[in-house]
């Protein structure tokens, strides 16, 4: 059984751990509109939470977004790594996770195949 | 959507796309005495007035510009009425929304809560941001969590820290289950 307790002693090891934290750099941005949930967003975004806690990847932050439009390419999942342009993966599942974080959010390589977007900022 | 915990993401995705930075989720089972189900959204967001409240369980009416079709709240609509409930939304501009859907608890047709915990993480860790608590009642049991307790034990450290990820899941796994015993 997990108490508040539990996490507070979490926090004091962690926080004797690490050196000085930086901002966090690397997003990943899910579609939770209606479209999204309806095709599995939901289950997308605890494929990427179990990967970061199985990887323990400390540099990650996990947004999410509304429906932007293309809703027929849910499950939308956005990579954005600094000094990169954001891209955006179509028809994602839970089984292309593994690949997505370890290929392009670990190391920054593209899966050509599932981009539908690109967006320069 | 065949789980309500999928249509509670779609609602708390409403509040924040309607500007709410504070959002409360409750979950009211009643099961011994009213036979109840009661989902119960409420947001600070913008709000709306009388004409666009009364018109949004009309699929053909949205705000978003992106796409034509609004299916969120119709299809909680429809869920409820099959399973002698209803669907209320009471709004004031400027101040917020409440959402609330009412079900028979032990109706055949009642779509089940599915996977609460998956969304309720969803959200918290999605939406560090977001001033969001989560009450759950299960006849005289109660669970509640919210992210600024969290946020403020934790300190410096992200809520997507692996560790903190795990614990999440188990804490609230336990204390959802808990309600049920």
């Amino acid at each position: 059984m997990k108490t508040i307790e539990d996490l507070k002693r979490l926090r004091d090891r962690v926080q004797s751990e690490t050196r000085v934290r930086q901002e966090s750099s690397k997003q990943i941005i899910v579609g939770m509109g209606t479209c999204g949930i309806a095709a599995g967003a939901r289950e997308v975004m605890s494929a990427i939470l179990d990967e970061i806690a199985k990887r323990k990847l400390e540099d990650i932050t996990v947004r999410q977004t509304g429906c932007i439009g293309m809703c027929e390419k849910e499950v939308l999942v956005d990579i954005v790594l600094p000094g990169q342009p954001r891209i955006t993966y179509g028809r994602v599942t839970p089984a292309d996770i593994p690949k997505i974080i370890t290929q392009h959010v670990i190391n920054g390589q593209l899966i050509k195949e599932m981009v539908v977007g690109k967006i320069t900022e | 959507m065949r789980e309500l915990s999928l249509h509670l993401l779609d609602l708390v995705q409403n509040s924040i796309e309607a500007g709410a930075n504070k959002v409360t989720l409750e979950i009211i089972e009643d099961i011994q005495t009213m036979d109840t189900f009661v989902i119960r959204v409420t947001d600070n967001g913008r709000g709306m007035d009388e004409a666009t409240c009364k018109n949004v369980l009309d699929p053909f009416v949205t705000t978003r510009t992106t796409r034509r079709v609004g299916l969120g709240l119709p299809l909680i609509d429809m869920s409820t009425k099959q399973c002698n409930g209803k669907l209320t939304v009471t709004s004031t501009p400027g101040c917020g929304t409440v959402v609330e859907a009412l079900y028979q608890h032990s109706h055949l047709d009642r779509p089940p809560l599915g996977r609460i915990v998956e969304t309720i993480r969803s959200i918290i860790i999605a939406n560090p941001a977001l001033d969001f608590s989560y009450c759950h009642t299960v006849d005289r049991a109660v669970f509640s969590v919210a992210t600024r307790e969290l946020i403020e034990i934790l300190d410096d450290i992200p809520l997507t820290q692996p560790d903190v990820l795990v614990w999440l899941n188990e804490y609230l796994t336990n204390n959802v289950m808990n309600l049920y015993k």
